[in-house]
């Protein structure tokens, strides 16, 4: 790997010990489960799912790379000779299932975690599999080469651990105590981190971009493209079940999503007549491509046109959700409570627009 | 005469009922598409908001009315091919069978269409289909299966599209069912669209093609470009609610009920033609 742009910084050791007296799980923005129409039953009240009856399913994309469905945000999964490396790790209680499947692809060691995002949906899991794995690091920051080198077999001596990467956001959010949420156990919070556009790294004969995406679905969106397999991980800006998610407590909008998407879209290229091509995994939801994300970006911009034409208007936010704003996309998309519902959707957009005026 | 051999006409026997158990019509050649059933909303195509006759919700109507002709020129719509629902009203197609080698048995039927070069298979060995979060397609992901002579196709997998060429959506959770019947050189497909989005009914339709095996399915390639210059970044054309520039002008053109052209599944039944000339007797 070749960090090779952007300031790559350390992380914070002060901080680390702090988050590990607090130490417990965040659950934040818990997962939503799949809806596929209104009539589907409501998505219920964020709360630990029962881990016990998820089954972790792998689904082959393209060379080395698989995208595993089970509880919470969709993990990204290359392998080859350098070892794994995983995009996002669901929830804690899953991560000997999420091992189980990896093992059965690649019994190289995990050598890097990448985080979308700090959601305890997509980093629950940070904690064990880094352990479970073992990156290569001088300075003893994170354990020696020949600890690393050990690590075959995916049972890593003592103290090896593999490197967490994400944006330098989503390690202060993460330590942070979020609308009643504890902060992320110590374990799971990022040992590498960016600042700056985007970062690159080159691993299993691949080019891989991060870009970040400033205040989107949060104030620490990563979206990661793997150049030579031709697949783009876009965390929960992308949702192919509900309206953009936007976690407002940690300074998401919709401007920033909007931006972000219509940036995957230049990212996509289809193979022909708009299918195949580049591949883009979403937070949550099925596998997608270019036409995929164009219809979505073309919803979320036509809601946000009505609504910004309504705030322009002067409207009250009342008056907006009575004109129903959403109305056409509703049966594919809205529901009626959790953090995507239709309701918080409209009261973010006309909120943020409002803020713009 | 000489009695016949009975073990011979035992094996005569045997052979019609092996065969005939099969119940398999061969579809195979080029199909060329008859177009006289609902001409004016194929080969012209619809008016804008001419939505009649079609079980769509509120939600679908007011995405049509939302529908502007202007977002076929961004880059993202310009080469994609109708969706094998919709693609049974349109263009030429070449249908042959792909058969194992070994067992010699149908393993899938294959469809070219012409318009847009798109290519589909209804895979006839009882494949399992894709889980729910595998990647989805124009033509989506079809099983096939034979009952007594008719081909009965089941699509699932299908990105979102539309039901008519004015807006109309269907949407990527909806699932079709299809069935091909073929009488000597004629072949009707009528398929029937089931939407949980977005219509109330399912939506039936059937087309017709005539074998035209001297026909040739031509190559249609495809590249986008810029059409509109200047566009911003982003920009996605739409009517805003209540905007619609000439909601009403196909219904009063053809002195019907605004409430006719605007549709839903009641404007579908015979019964309904009377409400539908309402206007005209006015
Ligand atoms: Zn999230």
């Amino acid at each position: 790997m070749s960090m090779n742009r952007n300031t790559v910084s350390k992380a914070k050791v002060a901080a680390l010990a702090v988050a590990a007296i607090l130490g417990a799980a965040s659950v934040a923005m818990a997962a939503q489960p799949a809806r596929q129409n209104r009539n589907a039953p409501a998505a219920p009240a964020p709360q630990a799912p029962n881990f016990d009856a998820v089954q972790i399913k792998v689904l082959p994309i393209r060379d080395n790379i698989y995208m595993l469905v089970g509880q919470g945000g969709n993990i990204t999964l290359q392998v080859g000779d350098d070892g794994v490396l995983i995009v996002d790790t669901q929830f804690a209680p899953l991560s000997d299932k999420i091992l189980t499947e990896i093992r059965k692809i690649s019994k190289a060691p995990i050598r890097f975690i990448i985080n979308t995002h700090g959601h305890g949906d997509h980093t629950g899991g940070n904690g064990n599999l880094s352990k479970a794995g073992a990156s290569v690091a001088g300075g003893n920051m994170l354990g020696p080469l020949a600890v690393a080198a050990q690590g075959q077999g995916g049972a890593a001596p003592a103290g090896a651990v593999a490197t967490i990467l994400a944006h330098e956001n989503v390690l202060t959010r993460m330590q942070e105590s979020i609308g009643g949420q504890p902060p992320a156990p110590a374990d799971s919070l990022p040992n590498v981190t960016y600042i700056g556009d985007w970062k690159d790294m080159f691993f299993n004969n691949e080019s891989i971009r991060l870009f970040y995406e400033p205040n989107a679905h949060t104030d620490g969106d990563s979206m990661v493209y793997f150049r030579r397999s031709d697949v783009l991980s876009v965390g929960d800006i992308y949702n192919t079940n509900n309206y953009p998610v936007i976690d407002k407590a940690r300074a998401g909008s919709i401007q920033g999503v909007l931006k972000a998407l219509n940036h995957m879209l230049e990212i996509t290229i289809p193979k022909d007549r708009q299918e195949g091509g580049t591949l883009v995994i979403p937070g949550h939801g099925r596998l997608s491509d270019e036409a995929d994300l164009a219809e979505y970006r073309d919803m979320v911009t036509i809601i946000h046109d009505r609504i910004k034409d309504m705030v322009d208007r002067g409207l009250t936010l009342e008056q907006v959700k009575a004109a129903k704003p959403t109305i056409d996309y509703d049966p594919r998309y809205g529901s009626g409570n959790g953090p995507g519902s239709t309701d918080r959707f409209i009261e973010i957009v006309y909120n943020d627009l409002k803020a713009a005026k | 005469m000489r009695k016949p051999n009975r073990s011979a006409i035992a094996a005569a026997l045997l052979l019609l009922a092996s065969s005939s158990a099969m119940a398999e019509v061969d579809l195979s050649g080029v199909w060329n598409v008859r177009l006289h059933e609902d001409l004016p909303e194929r080969i012209p195509g619809p008016d804008m908001a001419e939505f009649h006759g079609v079980p769509i919700n509120e939600a679908n109507r007011a995405r049509g009315l939302a529908w502007d002709p202007s977002i076929l020129t961004l880059e993202e719509y310009q080469c994609r091919p109708h969706p094998s629902d919709y693609f049974t009203r349109f263009s030429p197609e070449r249908i042959w069978k792909e058969i194992d080698s070994e067992t010699q048995q149908t393993k899938g039927i294959h469809i070219r269409k012409e318009w847009q070069a798109a290519e589909r298979t209804i895979w006839m060995d009882g494949r399992e289909r894709p889980p729910a979060y595998a990647v989805h397609s124009w033509q989506g992901f079809s099983l096939g299966k034979w009952e007594g002579d008719v081909l009965a196709v089941e699509t699932t997998h299908l990105k979102q599209s539309y039901v008519r060429r004015n807006g109309l959506a269907r949407s990527d959770i909806a699932t079709t069912r299809e069935h091909y019947i073929r009488h000597g050189d004629y072949l009707t497909i009528v398929a029937v669209i089931h939407d949980p989005a977005y219509l109330t009914e399912s939506f039936i339709r059937s087309s017709d093609y005539a074998l035209d095996n001297k026909r040739n399915i031509a190559p249609y390639p495809c590249d986008p470009v810029v059409e509109i210059v200047g566009q911003p970044k982003g920009y996605v054309p739409h009517y805003m609610p209540g905007k619609h520039p000439s909601e009403f002008e196909y219904a009063d053109r053809y002195n019907l009920s605004h409430e006719a052209a605007l549709g839903g599944a009641q404007t579908a039944y015979p019964e309904f033609m009377e409400k539908a000339l309402a206007a005209k007797k006015r």
